[in-house]
């Protein structure tokens, strides 16, 4: 039996949070941790989480799973669980809105700040905007983010400054579009990043890159953007 | 609420680089001073040496370097943990003592520092 000790919080009911300790069994399998959480929720449905693909595309279920953050339905418990024990907890950092389910505005809200669109004023070409292998190559590692927040939330800059700090996800979004060959208000953008919160309050420790599920790597993404503010102000 | 008016050049890139250049020079002096203190001093010898110009306004680069670099990543400590976000209403209040407060300490080891040098 696994004993797996869950976040629990319903503001209509309970005065605070409080965590619960529920046994499940495994059958010795070496299951995802979604797989455990639907097995709880089918003994209690009030238990409550987000969850959609089931395969680590929609970035819907990232939770703090044994003090790291990370997707359920991707994270094999033989990843976390020690001594046969897995703590289930919200991503840390934002507010609670019930047991698992986080309310993700400032997350949505520094996205937002880095205009994570195309723009180009130029006369659109009759077909496409072409791009060279070369420059497709850059956006690689970029555009495969998948909003799950795992990053964010494991930025100790982030807990401090969410309304300020753009933090990993919003800035690697940012660099998506700074290097894009195909893109033309790179002037504009790095205006907007100067100052001495949303880049600078990362100090580089990398909690960011230590979590994403899909292997990305913020932390070189936004030495990019701080050698391009460098070379803009040079 | 946190805001940047009290950074040290409201450009987060101009903190950043401040940070880095002072960084550089008060390990140079610390580097050379260190060595010149494990080969061996005497009274003589170090009051020759700072009677040099040179070594005056090194020195002098080094403690500008200091106070500079004190008061970013103090800046850096105080927006992070002394918010109305951390600590609530009194956050701010606290934030603007402790700068004020850090402020006042660099000045004093800056004039210092200088009467010292220039032994005046
Ligand atoms: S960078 Fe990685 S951890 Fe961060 S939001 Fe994107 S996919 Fe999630
Ligand atoms: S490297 Fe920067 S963005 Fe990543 S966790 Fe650290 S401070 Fe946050
Ligand atoms: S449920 Fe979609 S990423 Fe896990």
């Amino acid at each position: 039996m696994l004993q797996v000790s869950i976040y629990r919080y319903n503001p209509e009911s309970d005065a605070e949070p409080y965590m619960q300790d529920v046994q499940v069994d495994t059958g010795g399998k070496d299951l995802m941790v979604l797989d455990v959480m639907e097995m709880i929720k089918a003994q209690d449905t009030s238990f409550v989480y987000r969850r959609s693909c089931r395969e680590g595309v929609c970035g819907s279920d990232g939770v703090n799973i044994n003090g790291l953050n990370g997707l359920a339905c991707i994270t094999p418990l033989s990843d976390r669980v020690r001594d046969n024990k897995l703590v289930l907890r919200p991503l840390p950092g934002l507010p609670v809105i019930r047991d698992l389910v986080v309310d993700m505005s400032m997350f949505y809200a520094q996205y937002e700040k880095v205009q994570p669109y195309l723009q180009n004023d130029t006369p659109a070409p009759a077909i496409e905007r072409l791009q060279s292998p070369e420059e497709r190559e850059k956006l690689d590692g970029l555009y495969e983010c998948i909003l799950c927040a795992c990053c964010s939330t494991s930025c100790p800059s982030f807990w401090w400054n969410p309304d300020r700090f753009i933090g990993p996800a919003g800035l690697l979004q940012a660099y998506r579009f700074l290097a894009d060959s195909r893109d033309t208000a790179t002037e504009e953008r790095l205006a907007k990043l100067d100052d001495p919160f949303s880049v600078f309050r990362c100090h580089g420790i990398q909690a960011c890159v230590n979590v994403c599920p899909k292997g990305l790597n913020p932390t070189r993404a936004i030495g990019h953007i701080r050698n391009m503010l460098l070379t803009r102000a040079t | 609420m946190v805001t940047a008016i009290t950074s040290m050049g409201r450009s987060g890139l101009h903190d950043w680089l401040m940070q880095r250049v002072s960084a550089v020079i008060i390990l140079a002096y610390v580097l050379y001073v260190g060595g010149v203190v494990a080969s061996g001093v005497d009274y003589a010898s170090w009051k020759a040496l700072y009677s040099q110009t040179w070594m005056r306004i090194f020195s002098l680069l080094a403690l500008l370097s200091f106070g500079a670099h004190a008061w970013v990543g103090l800046w850096s400590v105080f927006t992070d943990y002394l918010t109305e976000r951390m600590l609530g209403a009194v956050g701010d209040k606290l934030r603007f003592l402790a700068q004020a407060l850090s402020a006042v300490i660099m000045f004093t080891y800056i004039v210092w520092g200088i009467q010292i040098l220039w032994g005046l």
